[in-house]
């Protein structure tokens, strides 16, 4: 993580919620108790960036405090705090790959190299046609299906660099690709079919 | 109230109270950079960490509340294993730039490092730069040397109640940081460089100037505004090179405005350093002799009546008291301390005081503003109320113009109509009032500064009467001045005698022929233009409106200059004192009236200031209790009337130039660009101007 | 083994829908009123009966820290906090519950809540569960449409509200408190206690944060019994857990198995054995990143119970099991967690923010060798300099892997020191 970074330059002139994003902010702040609605800020702050290409600039920020009746400089504390806020432009697909230990023990270092050769960019950078973001996170949290790796909103698990390659091929012919486990699991049960509840998997319909 | 065990000595304290504070009850020394007794506790640093029994860890002391029964210790191997290991943790990442830091000398970092610091370093690792931020034309920045204590953070979100500071980012990366790029818009913020504990934050304008050991420090107080913050003039040679706090809990705490610490390069600048005569229309340099003999020659035989003194917001009360009575010994009567032409009744102490003191505000469950904008008039009074504001339970309301004061507030109307209608009871605040335990009522000096300033005077009095503003043990009725002079004057009744003419009758007078001789005792902030023909006498140390008319100018002394006393809006007479001579030929200003006097044939009865202060005594007895309040007795005052219905305006229009000496410093003009005139353009942008 | 029927989260692989009825068929929400109508005493002394301890790592007793929050508060809201901003390394358990068994986690949501008098629930999970929060959502909008929470909650007459809250990147906020300024709308730097959030947590409000999965089992343990669960496992080690079993393994899984199952037993059974058999074992770290790794001597007997990996100088922590082959490169991997530390460290206090930089630099450095022998003993006292003298638990978390390491692989670490110093010698006589 660097210093804040603003860059005037790519800043727009201003921002606001468009209408239906309006509405959802009110029943977020809906949630949270009368005189409490600071508590909104970090969905808000999702919102925005949702709203902007994935990223969200300093007239976001300020358009979230005012509407929250926020000091400014609190808002931006938050906006640097958290590691899901894009203080700069982000490619149209983030791919976020995990690696700490128990992704790395699995060969996440070779999902890495596969991106940046595939992609031809390194580890923070941006693809000149402004399609994907490569980043290195922190673990995500789905250990037992590593390498993962997120995009967007969805996971892609037990994924190699063969699956990884065809994962951006796929997004470059502008498909998504299914999610989850790349190798045909379920979910987090062991690879092969459940070692226990072989009674529940089937449904219970 | 708990019992607890310290380093084998048992003490009872108040529920609430930490360990470290009961440690200081006791005398023993805690190390802390976070902990600051006026601000929130976060117990970041970890510099405090003590060793309590039954307690697997040792606990920050700053953030502990005592309770019944437990055991602490401070002096044991693990705390001090802990408090070193924390003393490394702040170094490694510090740079080794103390011969070249403003805050060597002086330094938290510094001091403790002695006591806790290794002999040497073991971070063999690159150490973290942080950019400098930019926070305005007062406070400087070398953020490379911050340690992350959130003390300036804390302050203005508290203290100054303008939430422009933040720490961005995490982990080693944090960083303090204004919205992005802006000047902290307090005028409370050179307290961020005495905050800070170390040199990250400092005084811009007094960076790189000198190094604390070679500076002479002298304990005065500010004239910059009617407060009487206690401060400290620190000087090397005949120059003021800083000015910082002093603690005063009745007055100033430990805080003082920016004002108060950054107008002193104004001391500098435009100063009176010799008489001048006007000869054909010029001012040429003179002799005091030749001065005291044009004065002689042009005062001779013109009859009292038509002789005129007015004194200047800056005026000591020494001389005034001296100027005053040469007056009397040329039979005028014309004299007044009121410069802005001020209209109230003086005649009872209590109607022009701040009765409650400063620190009553703390007592106040609700205050009433009338006519003042004490953010600007008087920044510590704000910061009080403001204090009073976090403690909970306050309801503000205003009368007059409606300005960020950093505290909510209602605002009941511009004019004196809501006056009117909370005397009459029918405003619904008059509800609240009623309810209220300790009522006050803050009447700005901009409410006198018009024709019926006797009647809101007399309207607030029966208000305060109604509401229980006045009762046994409280006094909520509260006059805001803004002129360090003025109180000391009217104490020593420094106003129109029998027939006399108050400050407007004497322009109009000297403009119409009627006045001859105008004398101003550092008088500026009149119509200078309108005096006429009068043979014009300025006595002052600045450059300014009164001596570019005057026909005579006798070189004074400023506030850091001379010993003498000013009385503060609580009615406080406090001593200001000389902390460097007055430049060139400038005189202490007494002692320029004496000399006068004698010149005149009217020679003042005191050699001395001694014999002076003893004579000012007589006249008023307040003035022999330096430091203290005399309570002041009700009475009946003001002068029932009509109240005009037009808006109340502050006295003060731009915060950063109000006298003399503010108006020649530089440092206050960089403050006036960057504050008030964005502010003002704004304004007349959106039309809301008037 | 543990028999399945003896298993609470019997949809833990999602082979069946997360949803209210087929939830319904897997026995959530049975009458639950009943539940709630033998009052907060009885809920409260169950759980403390079956000795269930936390399973967010800490492993305090769930029933006693229900026990710490005021009685009959009437002049303020009181919260449940349930903390499923997973995100220790290893650890993958309340995701399949939040995914799979989202109606589990709601129903103790509102008996918890009922237990400790709340009139909320904030349900923190963290931002990169975005599929994973958009089920408990749909979950808890089906749980309103059929009167379970919400008003008159399954017909008790108690009034509960459930609502997520998302995170947005922060490892730090599962702590209770960091976690609380974070709905609070802030960073999430965890807080002083004094005061514990039982006293003044969310708005300053009597608060309880629970891990997802020591809530999610709550309903279960009272239909079966509190002795039905403390008959699991060991005395003050009770009941079932769910093991994450990532790294050198065959078959990486997540299980609920039995609390005190032996390390050896679980991955062999479950998790298809250690890579290369389990003599190819290296070490394994037995409770998620925060808990020192155990070389194999001891992971050969060692039993998966709070207690158990105490006396080893581990800790079960999450239960979140990371197997390392021969073929690891151990310091590595331990360096690679120091730099998970130092980027999740909030910043706050000083020993965290500027000794898990420290620490990760040495570490990096350990890795290729490039460090004096003298190095080891100052990072160690580095890592002593750091734990117990933060305001969290992180400070600690950071500390503890880098003493295991050089508890058990001292000599490695000496062994690269010397290789490197040897490789530059030769160099510099080339």
């Amino acid at each position: 993580m660097s210093a804040p970074a603003h860059d005037p330059a790519k800043e727009p002139a201003s921002f606001a919620f468009t209408p239906e994003n309006l509405e959802r902010a009110k029943s977020i702040i809906a949630k949270y108790p009368a005189g409490k609605q600071a508590s909104a800020c970090m969905p808000l702050l999702d919102l925005a960036q949702r709203q902007n290409d994935g990223w969200l600039p300093r007239v976001a920020m300020d358009a979230v405090a005012d509407l929250l009746g926020m000091p400014r400089i609190r808002v931006y504390e938050v906006a640097t705090f958290y590691t899901m806020y894009n203080k700069t432009p982000v490619g149209k697909h983030v791919i976020q790959v995990c690696t700490t230990t128990p992704c790395w023990l699995r060969g996440s270092d070779d999902i890495v190299h596969t991106c940046e050769r595939k992609l031809g960019i390194g580890v923070g950078e941006t693809t000149a046609d402004g399609q994907f973001t490569l980043r290195e996170v922190e673990c995500s949290g789905a250990c037992v299906n590593a390498p993962v790796v997120q995009i967007g909103d969805d996971y892609y698990e037990d994924v190699s660099p063969e699956h990884m390659e065809t994962i951006i091929d796929a997004l470059k012919g502008g498909e998504i690709p299914k999610h989850g486990s790349q190798i045909g699991r379920q979910s987090s049960e062991p690879v092969g079919g459940p070692t226990t509840l072989k009674a529940f998997t089937t449904t219970a319909d | 109230m708990p019992k607890l065990t310290i380093d084998g000595i048992e003490i009872e304290v108040e529920p609430g109270t930490s360990i470290l504070q009961a440690c200081e009850q006791l005398g023993i020394e805690i190390p802390r950079f976070c902990y600051h007794e006026r601000l929130s506790v976060p117990a970041n640093c970890r510099m405090c960490l003590v060793e309590m029994e039954r307690a697997p860890k040792p606990v920050a002391a700053c953030a502990m509340p005592c309770g019944d029964g437990m055991v602490v210790k401070t002096n044991t191997d693990l705390v001090h294993k802990a408090r070193k290991g924390v003393m490394e943790f702040l170094l490694i990442n510090h740079p080794l730039d103390c011969p070249i830091c403003d805050q060597g000398g002086e330094c938290d970092l510094q001091d403790q490092a002695m006591a806790y610091g290794f002999d040497r370093g073991r971070y063999g690792e690159n150490k973290r730069a942080v950019q400098d931020k930019y926070m305005g034309p007062l406070i400087r920045t070398e953020m490379t040397r911050c340690i992350h204590c959130t003390r300036c953070i804390r302050f203005v979100n508290e203290i100054a109640g303008v939430p422009d500071l933040g720490a961005v980012n995490r982990g080693e990366h944090m960083e303090i940081t204004t919205f992005v790029e802006k000047a902290i818009g307090s005028e409370l913020s050179g307290n961020l460089a005495d905050v800070c504990p170390v040199g990250a934050l400092l005084s811009k304008p007094y960076a790189f100037t000198a190094r604390p050991w070679e500076l002479r420090k002298t304990e005065t107080v500010d004239v910059l505004d009617a407060v009487g913050s206690n401060i400290r003039v620190d000087t090397r040679g005949p120059e003021v090179m800083r000015v910082l706090p002093r603690v005063n809990e009745d007055v100033n705490e430990e805080w003082i405005a920016d004002k108060t610490r950054f107008a002193y390069d104004g001391l500098k600048r435009q100063r009176l350093d010799r008489p001048y005569v006007r000869k054909d229309g010029k001012l040429l340099p003179a002799t005091w002799a030749e001065a005291f003999q044009a004065i002689a020659a042009k005062v001779k035989g013109v009859p009292g009546n038509r002789i005129a003194a007015i004194a200047g917001d800056l005026a000591d009360t020494e001389s005034m008291l001296a100027l005053k009575e040469l007056m009397v010994g040329l039979g005028a009567a014309n004299i007044d301390c009121r410069q802005d032409g001020a209209v109230f009744d003086a005649s009872s102490r209590a109607g022009y005081l701040f009765n409650s003191g400063i620190a009553g505000i703390e007592r106040a469950d609700v205050i009433l503003l009338v006519g003042t904008n004490p953010r600007w008039e008087a920044t510590i009074v704000n910061a009080r109320i403001r204090k009073r504001y976090l403690m909970g339970g306050l309801k503000v309301a205003v009368i007059g113009e409606a300005r960020e004061l950093t505290y909510p507030y209602s605002h009941l109307g511009t004019g004196a109509g809501a006056l009117r209608q909370l005397v009459d009871g029918t405003h619904a605040f008059a509800d609240v009032l009623r309810g209220a335990k300790n009522p006050m009522v803050i009447l700005g000096a901009g409410a006198f500064r018009r024709k019926d300033g006797a009647a809101v005077q007399a309207a607030v009095r029966k208000l305060a009467e109604t509401f229980n503003v006045v009762q046994d043990g409280w006094n909520g009725f509260n006059v805001l001045h803004t002129a360090a002079s003025r109180v000391g004057g009217l104490d020593i009744g420094f106003l129109p005698g029998e027939g006399g003419r108050g400050t407007a009758g004497i322009v109009e007078g000297a403009g119409k022929g009627e006045i001859d001789v105008v004398y101003l005792l550092g008088a500026d902030e009149i119509d200078t233009a309108a005096l006429g023909k009068a043979f014009v006498v300025y006595q002052g140390h600045h450059g300014d409106k009164g001596a570019h008319r005057a026909d005579v100018i006798l070189p004074g002394a400023a506030y850091t200059e001379k010993n003498a006393i000013y009385v503060n809006t609580e009615g406080r007479p406090q001593q200001a004192r000389l902390a460097t001579f007055p430049p060139g030929e400038a005189r202490e200003d007494w002692k320029i009236l004496r000399a006068l006097s004698e010149q005149l044939g009217h020679k003042l009865p005191y050699d001395s200031l001694a014999q002076l202060r003893r004579r000012l005594a007589e006249v008023n007895p307040v003035f022999a209790a330096v430091g203290t309040v005399t309570p002041s007795p009700w009475a009946s005052f003001g002068a029932e009337g009509l109240i005009e219905d037009s808006p109340f305006f502050s006295t003060v229009a731009n915060y950063y130039m109000t006298d003399p000496i503010s108006r020649a410093s530089v440092t206050m003009a960089r403050c006036a660009e960057t504050f008030v005139k964005p502010a003002e353009s704004a304004q007349e942008r959106t039309g809301t101007h008037g | 083994m543990l028999r399945d029927e003896d298993r609470i989260f019997t949809n833990l692989y999602g082979y069946q829908s997360f949803g209210l009825d087929a939830a319904r068929k897997r026995g959530d929400w049975d009458n639950t009123k009943a539940l709630i109508a033998q009052g907060k005493e009885w809920i409260i002394e169950q759980v403390k009966e079956s000795g269930l301890r936390g399973r967010g790592g800490a492993g305090f007793s769930t029933g006693m820290k229900w026990s710490f929050m005021p009685k009959n508060v009437t002049d303020k809201p009181v919260y449940l906090v349930i903390n499923a901003d997973e995100g220790e390394p290893g650890t993958c358990k309340d995701r399949d519950i939040l995914r799979h068994d989202p109606h589990k986690l709601i129903e103790g949501c509102l008996i918890a809540g009922f237990a400790i008098g709340a009139s909320a629930c904030y349900i923190y999970i963290r931002g990169e569960f975005y599929n994973e929060g958009s089920n408990v959502q749909r979950a808890i909008d089906e749980a309103y449409k059929a009167g379970l929470i919400g008003k008159n909650a399954c017909g008790t007459g108690y009034d509960y509200d459930i609502y997520i809250h998302r995170g947005a990147g922060a490892y730090i906020c599962g702590e209770e408190t960091a976690l609380i300024e974070s709905i609070e709308g802030k960073k999430g730097q965890p807080r002083n206690k004094p005061p514990f959030p039982a006293q003044a947590g969310l708005y300053s409000c009597p608060t309880t944060v629970n891990n997802v999965e020591s809530i999610a089992v709550v309903p279960t343990i009272l239909r079966r019994g509190a002795a039905w669960f403390a008959g699991l496992g060991r005395p003050k080690n009770t009941g079932t857990k769910l093991f994450c079993i990532s790294g050198h393994v065959n078959k990486p899984c997540n299980v609920e198995e039995e609390m005190g199952i032996p390390l050896k037993e679980l991955i062999e059974k479950h998790a298809g054995g250690v890579r290369g058999g389990w003599d190819n074992l290296l070490a394994i770290i037995p409770g998620g990143s925060s808990v020192p790794l155990l070389p194999k001597s001891i992971c050969d007997t060692v039993l998966m119970d709070f207690d158990s990996l105490r006396d080893v100088r581990s800790g079960l922590g999450t239960a979140a099991v990371i197997v390392m082959d021969k073929s690891t490169d151990v310091v590595k991997a331990i360096a690679r967690l120091s730099q998970f530390y130092a980027h999740e460290s909030c910043g706050q206090c000083t020993p965290c923010r500027e000794g898990t930089g420290w620490m990760n630099r040495i570490m990096q450095r350990m890795v290729t060798g490039n460090a004096r022998v003298e190095e080891i003993d100052m990072l160690l006292e580095v890592t002593k300099q750091i734990e117990g003298h933060t305001i969290c638990a992180l400070g600690d978390a950071a500390a503890w892997p880098i003493q295991g390491l050089f508890r058990h692989f001292r000599p490695e670490v000496e062994r690269r020191i010397l290789d490197y110093r040897n490789a530059a010698k030769s160099l510099a006589a080339e």
